[in-house]
């Protein structure tokens, strides 16, 4: 056999072990997209779904103020999470790693996430059981004597953000740890050494070093968060919907697919979006 | 004194933050043993009437059964999927190698709410009927980015020698992928195996989406949820938390014992 023979029979071995990953990926992932993506131009008319090829379902996205809210609930609820979530879970990563003992970090970051791994379902629905009328909270606040009427927690935005800040501090603490461990110790010691103390140390030095990790951790809690469904819909009540709600809605009252496919490219679009944010402000970091 | 003020401070912030993380878990745990019809306060005293419930009821138990075996075959599916494609690009040079993997990863960066309405587009326009075999091939498309990831970025090129040695002493391409690489890279491959049926088991809106009359645990419990607080839903609630713990546990023995191996 020459040399090009050989060289074409790997090349035809190397595609038999590629090509069936990558036909599933076309078949399953890229054509239904494809497909979905089609289907947002067309329309619902009379119960069919009519390929009218036109705008229509993306104007009325813009014009139906129902719809754009949802857009703009989701986006409120996400940054509120992302912030906050932030906020708690970067002082216990740094608790984890400077204060724990290192033989003692593994186990304290796997207690950390442990509740992580229990049905996502389940855990919105514990939530309720903390959050609701006569739940946990305030049946203790009520026994202290805090409050004399019972908060209404649950079915509110505000237990759809406690939801979901209990998911991210856990997802957040594990990257943001990651990275704290990372640096060297040598940094501190320089900064000490040159006369600055814990807190300067810690402003100019440490947090500069770990925000793309924070960014990071910051823009995969954005993505997660904003195309969730779950949370708010057993713990935010029916009131302020958010997209993936209202994308739901169309799905199962009303069959229709077309708004739910534009809806969803919607979607998509807010991503990709805060996606190249992320990356540029990455890239302006590195320089 | 400074210095006790930052260790109280840093102690009891550490504390709190646990309690935050596992208050929901806890009573979820606790309030499953409820005697009584509500799983809020006071807690009347424990029993596992609830978890003879959640045995005795057959939709549960056989929607549990769905579960593990949909996270099972479509684990395993697309780890060979996943191991084979990262085997291919790692050891062979083909053509638009770097768009290959970007399209390999892709469905990772998509949320799993628009994976789902794709597929039940293209299923209602082909006209294949919704079953559990729909949900396991959404889950393949959720998990193969994952395992072939994984699994690409454990193939070093210190194994090339080893299969060059092999080829050498004459074993064919299938057996050295087989008897040579696939063992040498099993702690990578068992992490994405294990971490592939957590994400499945878990999974909710595809499972919902894609499925009609048999369904997996997690759409179970959902329409569980219509029935509002119930000790029941508490009770198959602590099982899955089991599980899932169980499954971390594997998960971690696998992992870290194999890196731990690595490393020496």
């Amino acid at each position: 056999m020459s040399s090009a023979s050989i060289e074409k029979s790997e090349t035809r071995k190397a595609w038999c072990f590629v090509a069936p990953a990558l036909a599933w990926t076309v078949a399953f992932f890229v054509l239904p997209f494809a497909f979905m993506a089609a289907v947002s131009f067309a329309s619902r008319v009379s119960r069919q779904t009519v390929y009218s090829w036109d705008l229509g379902n993306y104007i009325n996205f813009f014009s139906k103020s129902y719809l754009l809210k949802g857009l703009f609930v989701s986006l409120e609820i996400t940054l509120l999470v992302t912030v906050i979530s932030v906020l708690l879970a970067y002082p216990l990563a740094w608790i984890i790693a400077e204060r724990v003992p290192r033989r003692w970090q593994r186990a304290a970051l796997i207690l950390a996430i442990l509740p992580f791994w229990t049905s996502y379902v389940v855990r919105s629905y514990s939530w309720l059981l903390v959050l609701s009328e006569n739940g946990v909270i305030n049946n203790l606040l009520l026994d202290i004597g805090i409050i004399s009427e019972p908060l209404q927690i649950a079915s509110s935005t505000t237990a759809t953000v406690i939801g979901f800040v209990h998911f991210f501090v856990m997802l957040l603490t594990l990257t943001i740890y990651s990275n704290l461990i990372q640096l060297s110790p040598n940094y501190k010691r320089a900064a000490f050494d040159l006369g600055a103390n814990a807190f300067q140390t810690f402003w100019h030095v440490i947090l500069p070093l770990t925000l793309p990790g924070i960014m990071v951790g910051a823009f995969l809690t954005f993505v997660l968060c904003i195309g969730d469904y779950i949370t708010p819909q057993i713990l935010g009540g029916n009131n302020e919907l958010v997209l993936p709600q209202i994308i739901m809605l169309q799905l199962g009252r009303r069959a229709d697919i077309p708004t739910a496919a534009a809806l969803s490219i919607v979607l998509m679009a807010v991503v990709t979006i805060a996606y190249l944010l992320c990356l540029r402000w990455l890239k302006m970091e590195r320089t | 004194m400074r210095r006790q003020l930052s260790a109280v401070i840093s102690w009891s912030y550490f504390v709190a933050i646990y309690g935050f993380i596992f208050l929901p878990v806890g009573v979820l745990v606790l309030f499953s043993f409820q005697d009584g019809n509500l799983p809020i306060p006071p807690f009347n005293g424990a029993t596992w009437k609830w978890y003879a419930e959640v045995f005795a009821d057959d939709k549960l138990t056989s929607a549990l059964g769905n579960s593990l075996m949909v996270a099972f075959l479509s684990s395993l599916l697309a780890c060979v999927l996943g191991f084979c494609a990262a085997y291919g690009l790692a050891r062979y040079r083909l053509p638009g190698t770097a768009f290959q993997r970007v399209l390999l990863t892709a469905p990772m960066t998509v949320s799993y709410l628009i994976i789902a309405l794709g597929l039940l587009v293209v299923f209602n326009w082909v006209g294949i009927r919704l079953s559990l075999w729909t949900v396991g091939i959404g889950h393949v498309v959720i998990n193969l980015p994952l395992c072939f990831a994984i699994i690409y970025a454990s193939m070093g090129d210190h194994q090339k020698n080893i299969e060059r040695a092999a080829r050498d002493l004459g074993a064919s391409n299938l057996q050295i992928m087989i008897l040579i690489t696939a063992p040498i890279l099993m702690p990578s491959i068992l992490a994405a195996f294990f971490l592939s049926i957590t994400f499945s088991w878990d999974e909710f809106i595809i499972a919902f989406l894609l499925s009609r009359f048999e369904v997996t645990l997690p759409v179970e419990i959902w329409s569980l949820l219509r029935s509002g607080l119930n000790p029941k839903t508490n009770a198959i609630g602590s099982v899955v938390f089991l599980i899932s713990a169980v499954l971390l546990v594997l998960l971690e023995i696998f992992v870290f014992q194999g890196r731990s191996k690595d490393d020496s």
